[in-house]
């Protein structure tokens, strides 16, 4: 059974409830259940509001801020992962400002970011790529001589995948899996501000930290921060095949 | 994938058992299926001190065949016999227990799930009337109180403590009954609300007491029981719990648990709304295993938690495949479907479906094959995908039985303890390279779907019917969901089982039939399956494994989270960082008085044998109580364990063994004996082919010289 | 008779040796066989004064300031225990025009009483707020709050009883109080004068508002620069613990509620209430997204109520003396008092704790007495770090909430820092952004990486490179720092950039030509 390789991201987790909600998202009626996200309830009708921190196996962060909407008769522009639907709310997804918005966080991102898009392991499967398409971002008009992470050290130990601070985007999304997902709690964000960096432990090496090396931090990885080596070593996998765990 | 080349395994956001997660092994530890050791030619030789020689397919499978059929003249028809591995899959599984009943033309199948659940498939059969867990592993998020006994999740079932993890982090309440302070007891935002730390073996004599609480002190669920259990069995049981005998309070010597905590544990459970109890091989591998699976089954009834989700009664299986290999008949007296060879309807729909006769009496248990090859009557066994030697206990018996048969095929990835004493070596396949289906334990079938060519040119399940074939008996199947159409055929818990509807949802909780055509996600809703629930009597009787003053303390084991059972395949893997030996734990207590440093040697012996490991000084230990894993042939844990077992199943009492600890300098004369053995099988298999890649694991020959150094 | 000398144990005072100073009182009063019962008040909050020494006479309590431990001798030999003449008397307490013209009604007791005396509080009307509310039902309560137009005083101005509502209506098994005393805001210091000069005003608010939410948790989350604070609130919890205004049984009401003081770890963002509760818990301090509210699910999880010192020191006098008593002062939606806390370059820099309404020059000039450094002055950032510079063109602009938002301005937490006309405004710019690169959380991006950068490009700004284009991206990037921040340390961060680029153009034109 041949599927798509990756699997549809609604952004965030379904929500079961009774109760329905309808609301407007750029001018559809869009019915969920009742505590759903405006980004999933968007998702759900083929609308894909730009993310970066948010995916549906994790509860909504809203820090990225590329997911910011509309909604008519509220102030600002609030975050649609975080943001739960509501009847009759009216969402606009796509404005000149909201476009202008999230080039400018984009613009930030890559400002701190490599520019090695051709040969990282990633390439092809990466979120932050993906972004910069879809916000249509040209230029970075901080250049890159400012402060930045490019220079910081790999840490390899892990027998399977490798940390890359310098690719960094400090979602949390790593660290959210770890203790959603996991519930080991072996990840954090040490430093503050535009220091803050994913750390196994206290700045331990991953193999020295209490990590069980389960994976669900490389899988939620949206860059080649956290990697598994098999795909640093081969590339991208071409095709996938779903079956069962032997173990 | 690339081709037919893994690039990298990832959980399936969608898969039902897993909801997109997944632990070390199965997500990264997957580098065995190509690894070097991989035995990729057939092999025969005519004794076990000769070297190996590569042979055709053709010529190792006649070779076995005749060798089969020359012992079964020269010892009678039940002189071989064959073995199901909980690693195959459901498919792979019956065609074994087929060609055992068909072309050996007797009973003499059984399976690893001897060693781990058995007792859970009398025990949950005999009170609840299905040999299976009652729920979904989804039921955890309805739990208000999670039971844990005899498990250690967060290292052996990973994947499900964290959904457990996440239940607890939202406000269930947890109970943990295990004489170690496993991980839950206290780890990260988790604390177990009660940890009742019991003497190893002790397991009947608290439940008992718990039951005891529930009955006296009126936390009965009297509705439930009175429309849905069997009264007199139960009055009699109520009556038996309740003699003062069976109170916490005079149980509290026996399991050394204060009663205090055994009645607050107690109320909670009976009180606390939504009780799930889970539990592992910590409670069936006793003398009492079954009566503690009983035990059990008891208290779910006893409370009413049973029948609805967030409740019931949880096994955590030893392997992938316990579930669907005890359930397609690789016990030598069930046919598939746990339905008892004596019984000759089932017998007749089977005869009928096999063309044969089908013998009415079972065939012997694993055990029962060591001793009748001590006894010289069973020469010959067929064992695919298990490696007894290492699994099974009192390796010393083990070896001498195999020693003593004239034929074993062995039928493995890899050369494994076990094929160094065969006469045959059939390569085996992994997961990827066949088409099957695996169950779980919340009787989850789930599709195995092949991603690339047989290594070794034949998948497992092809193999057994060419070897069927040379036996004169015709199996004719194209594809294995031929063989899942048959057994869904003649079995009515499988009779809405098919690949097709497989594809559709994704995968089916057995059972799926007429009346539950998209599976049984929770059992025993409306009534149970045996009609009304049973309360069997669980009398308490210590084990004959005591200690004693040459003996003082008690071995129990178990495993760790980045190796695998015998760890044929996680040693292969670079998991071995995080586990290069086993070690044996020790209260600091128990070292201090035998001058035993962390990381030091020392020697373990039992009434079994003696082994030697290094030590690791733990206050996760109680006093009295050591541990250790056996994941290392070299390692001899079950040098150790001795042949007791529960009485209902055989099922081997791994967990309590009385040995006595004390530093040593060198590695044991069994240690010694075994390098001798591997170095000299190493040897005889160098030489068995040219250019062919095959060769003795070298992970192991590293650990071995480090266990001497 | 002994003679009652007051000398303020509040920091200000500590910290301009106020302790040797009363060490050589009392040493003195011995010396002269004089008995003295002396008193460590709170301040006046008039800092320029500070150590203020007052005694008790039969006219009154007459002020002598700022005294140092040297002049104690001829304070004595000046018979000042008296109100005798000296050139430090200043005259009665209560006359001084910086006192007199106030309206105090949140420090109503604060400088005047012991804090750490019940009784004392207690003559001085306390509790009377916390006995009304024990005969309410808990919406009455609510009610009346709501009725005073109280708004949070924090800075956000967010309708304390409309919070207040929101947690009472959310039905939980446990609720908590929690007071936001993190007070991180340049130049202010009203929360520290209240808590250390008052302590037991804002115990009676906590439990009038666990009362009113029915909470029976509160934790007062003080910064750990406040160590005068800490010891201060712990040893008034104490009392009125032993006294049965906190514990299990409130003056045997049969209402439970226990407080405990934490100690916050030195960032400035945990002034943002989720963060504020993110460290409560044990964790990071960094933002929460909203919503949930931390009204509906705050402290773990739970519904909280989450207010401000000043916020929850009002609540007593409103329950005493009713909603309309306060309501009264102030202006147009802005309800009751502001403590503005004038600081910076300033003559006579304090406390004055005003009905909204009053403006800047009044502030500056007819209490601060103009410039310290008497040159004119020239920009006032009011409301903290994150809040805007104000040019003279705006200083009769009342202040009052919706006034200041109309000037792209905020009030705050009161704070009014004053510049002279030597500060650079492109210096004070790149500040602002230095200030949020320091103290982000580092959770959004916004603020995690804008903040950086802006300091980059006013670097660039301030050596003249590329003037215009540089000043074009700092408009883009507050845009984005102020429309995509998730909360006001990044979203608020433009106000003091922008208001300094649009009201001072040429602090930002390189002077010095290449």
């Amino acid at each position: 059974m041949l599927e798509q390789l990756n699997e549809k991201d609604f952004g965030t987790p379904r929500r079961i409830a009774e109760q329905e909600v309808t609301l407007e998202i750029d001018g559809m009626q869009v019915t969920v259940a009742a505590g759903t996200s405006i980004m999933r309830a968007a998702a759900e009708s083929g609308v894909n509001v730009p993310k970066l921190c948010a995916t549906d196996s994790l509860e909504p962060f809203g820090s990225c801020r590329l997911c910011l909407v509309e909604i008519e008769g509220r102030k600002g522009y609030p975050a649609s992962c975080t943001t739960q639907v509501e009847r009759g709310m009216k969402v606009r997804t796509q404005t000149p400002k909201l476009q202008a918005l999230r080039k400018g966080v984009m613009e930030l991102y890559i400002s701190d970011h490599p520019l090695d898009c051709l040969t990282c392991a990633a390439n092809g499967n990466c979120e932050l790529q993906d972004m910069a398409g879809v916000t249509g971002l040209r230029e970075v008009r901080y250049g890159y001589e400012g402060e930045n992470h490019i220079h910081s050290q790999k840490d390899e130990s892990n027998p399977y995948f490798t940390y890359d601070p310098s690719k960094c985007i400090v979602c949390n999304r790593c660290v959210r899996a770890c203790e959603e997902t996991q519930g080991t709690y072996a990840l954090t964000i040490s430093g503050r501000g535009f220091e803050s960096r994913v750390s196994p432990g206290q700045d331990q090496p991953f193999m020295d930290s209490e990590c069980v090396s389960c994976g669900a931090c490389v899988q939620a990885c949206p860059t080649a921060t956290l990697q598994e080596k098999t795909v640093i070593e081969l590339g991208q996998a071409e095709h996938s095949v779903v079956t069962t765990c032997a173990y | 994938m690339k081709g037919s080349e893994v690039v990298r395994m990832v959980p399936d956001k969608n898969g039902q058992a897993n909801e997109g997660h997944s632990c070390v092994k199965g997500r990264f530890a997957w580098g065995y299926a190509t690894h070097k050791d991989r035995i990729l030619k057939p092999m025969i030789r005519g004794k076990i001190t000769d070297p190996w020689k590569e042979v055709s397919w053709d010529e190792a499978l006649d070779y076995a065949a005749a060798e089969f059929r020359r012992i079964q003249k020269k010892y009678g028809r039940d002189s071989i016999g064959g073995i199901v591995s909980s690693r195959c899959t459901n498919e792979e599984g019956y065609l074994v227990q087929k060609l055992v009943r068909t072309a050996f033309g007797n009973n003499n199948v059984d399976t690893c799930a001897r060693v781990c659940h058995s007792p859970t498939g009398y025990g949950l059969k005999q009170t609840l009337g299905e040999s299976a867990g009652t729920q979904t592993f989804k039921s955890v998020e309805h739990s208000d109180v999670i039971m844990v006994i005899g498990a250690n999740p967060t290292d052996a079932h990973p994947v499900f403590a964290s959904r457990m993890k996440k239940r607890l982090l939202n406000g269930a309440k947890l109970i943990v009954i295990d004489p170690r302070h496993i991980d839950l007891v206290r780890s990260p935002h988790v604390r177990a609300d009660f940890h009742l730390p019991l003497k190893p073996g002790t397991n009947v004599a608290m439940l008992s007491s718990i039951a005891h609480v529930i009955v006296t002190e009126g936390l009965l669920a009297t509705d439930f029981i009175a429309q849905r259990c069997e009264d007199k069995a139960f009055q009699q049981w109520r009556d038996f719990v309740a003699l003062p005998e069976n109170s916490p309070e005079a149980m509290q010597e026996i399991t050394g648990v204060p009663a205090e905590l055994v009645r607050g544990a107690a109320r909670l459970y009976a009180t606390g709304g939504n009780a799930a109890i889970y539990y592992g091989l910590g409670v069936t591998e006793h003398a009492q295993g079954s009566t503690a699976v009983m035990g059990i089954a008891n208290l779910a009834m006893a409370t009413g938690n049973i029948g609805r989700e967030g409740v019931g009664v949880n096994p955590l299986r030893g392997q992938n495949n316990v579930q669907g290999s005890c359930d397609i008949g690789s016990f030598p007296h069930e046919l598939p479907g746990y339905r008892h060879v004596s019984d000759s309807t089932t017998r007749h729909l089977f005869e009928q479906a096999w063309g044969v006769e089908i013998q009415p009496e079972p065939g012997l248990r694993i055990p029962n094959m060591f001793d009748a090859a001590l006894d010289g009557s069973f020469m010959g066994m067929y064992c695919q995908g298990e490696d007894i030697v290492q699994s099974d206990p009192n390796t010393q018996h083990v070896t001498a039985a195999l020693s003593a048969m004239e034929c074993i095929v062995v039928q493995d990835i890899f050369m494994n303890e076990t094929a160094m004493y065969a006469h045959v070596f059939l390569p085996g396949s992994s997961f990827l390279e066949k088409d099957g289906t695996f169950t779980n334990a919340e009787r989850r079938i789930s599709r195995v779907r092949k991603v690339m060519p047989p290594k070794a040119v034949y998948a497992d399940w092809e193999v057994t019917v060419l070897l069927a074939q040379r036996m004169g008996y015709t199996m004719d199947y194209a594809h294995p969901s031929e063989i899942m159409d048959e057994i869904a055929r003649l079995t009515p818990t499988f009779h809405g089982v098919s690949y097709e509807k497989l594809d559709q949802l994704g995968s089916i909780q057995w059972p799926c039939n007429d009346e539950a055509p998209l599976g049984t996600p929770t059992m025993h809703i409306d009534h149970f399956v045996r009609g009304k629930g049973k309360f069997i009597i669980t009398k308490y009787v210590a084990t004959d494994e005591k200690v004693t003053r040459k003996f003082p303390l008690i071995l129990t084991t178990g495993r760790i989270l980045s190796q695998y059972n015998v760890g044929a395949q996680t040693r292969r893997t670079e998991n071995v960082q995080w586990h290069q030996q086993d070690i044996l734990e020790i209260h600091p207590h128990d070292a201090e008085e035998r001058g035993i440093r962390d990381g030091g040697w020392v020697g373990i012996h039992s009434r079994s044998g003696e082994t030697v490991l290094r030590a690791k000084v733990s206050e996760r230990m109680q006093p009295g109580v050591v541990y250790t894993t056996f994941h290392f042939p070299e390692s001899g844990a079950n040098v150790i364990t001795t042949e007791n077992s529960d009485w209902a199943t055989n099922c081997p009492e791994y967990k309590v063994t009385a040995v006595q600890v004390m530093p040593v300098l060198e590695s044991s004369d069994w240690q010694k004996k075994y390098t001798r053995f591997s170095k000299v099988q190493d040897d005889l298999l160098k030489n068995a082919g040219e250019g062919t890649g095959n060769k003795t694991p070298d992970i192991k020959i590293k650990a071995v010289a480090k266990s001497i150094a | 008779m002994s003679i009652k000398i007051f000398v303020p144990g509040d920091s200000a005072a500590l910290a301009l040796g106020a302790d040797a100073l009363a060490k050589n009182i009392l040493a003195e009063a011995a010396r002269r066989n004089m008995a003295v019962e002396l008193v460590r008040n709170g301040s006046r909050g008039m800092l320029w004064l500070e150590p203020l020494v007052e005694v008790q006479t039969a006219r009154g309590r007459v002020a002598f300031g700022p005294v140092s431990a040297e002049d104690v001798g001829a304070l004595f030999d000046a018979n000042f225990q008296n109100g005798g003449k000296h050139a430090l008397n200043l005259g009665l307490t209560e006359e001084l025009a910086y006192l007199k013209k106030q309206e105090r009604l949140t420090f109503a007791r604060v400088g005047i009483t012991d804090p750490l005396s019940l009784e004392d509080y207690l003559a001085h009307d306390g509790f009377q707020g916390l006995r009304k509310a024990l005969t309410m039902q808990p919406a009455a309560i609510v009610q009346q709050v709501t009725d005073s137009g109280l708004r949070g005083r924090g800075g956000a101005a967010f309708p304390t009883g409309i919070k207040w509502k929101t947690v009472l209506n959310t039905a939980a098994a446990q609720k908590y109080i929690v007071c936001n005393a993190d007070e991180g805001d340049s130049g202010t210091f009203a929360d520290r004068m209240l808590m250390e000069g008052d302590p037991f005003v804002l115990i009676e608010g906590m439990t009038i508002a666990a009362l009113a939410v029915g909470a029976t948790q509160g934790y007062i989350y003080v910064r750990s620069e406040y160590p005068h604070s800490i010891t201060i609130l712990n040893e008034a919890i104490a009392a009125a613990r032993k006294a049965g205004y906190l514990g299990p049984n409130i003056l045997n009401s049969g209402n439970s509620f226990e407080l405990e003081v934490r100690k916050g770890a030195g960032a400035y963002v945990c002034g943002e209430e989720t963060s504020l509760l993110e460290s409560l818990e044990g964790k990071r301090g960094i933002v929460r997204a909203k919503p949930p509210l931390p009204a509906i699910a705050g402290l773990f999880g739970k519904p909280t109520v989450i207010n401000n010192v000043i916020s929850l020191a009002s609540v007593p006098i409103i329950l005493d003396r009713g909603a309309a008593f306060y309501k009264d002062y102030g202006m147009g939606r802005s309800h009751g008092t502001l403590p503005f806390q004038l600081a910076g370059n300033i003559k006579q820099g304090g406390l004055i704790e005003k009905a909204f309404g009053v403006t800047l020059r009044e502030l500056m000039y007819d209490f601060g007495g103009g410039s310290a450094s008497g040159r004119p002055i020239k920009a006032v950032q009011v409301g903290g770090p994150l809040g805007a510079y104000l040019p003279e063109s705006q200083w009769d602009t009342p202040l009052d909430y919706e006034a200041y938002t109309a000037l792209w301005a905020v009030l705050g937490h009161g704070g009014i820092v004053v510049h002279d006309d030597s500060a650079d405004l492109a210096k004070l710019a790149r500040y602002a952004m230095k200030f949020c690169a320091i103290e982000s959380c580092g959770k959004c991006t916004p603020c995690r990486i804008g903040a950086t950068r802006g300091v980059e490009v006013m670097d660039k700004i301030i050596a003249g490179q590329d003037t215009e284009a540089q000043v074009e991206l700092l408009r883009d990037l507050c845009d984005t720092m102020l429309n995509g921040s998730m909360c006001a340390m990044g979203g608020m961060t433009p106000y003091p950039v922008l208001s300094a680029l649009n009201h001072f153009p040429r602090d930002f034109v390189k002077k010095i030509p290449v």
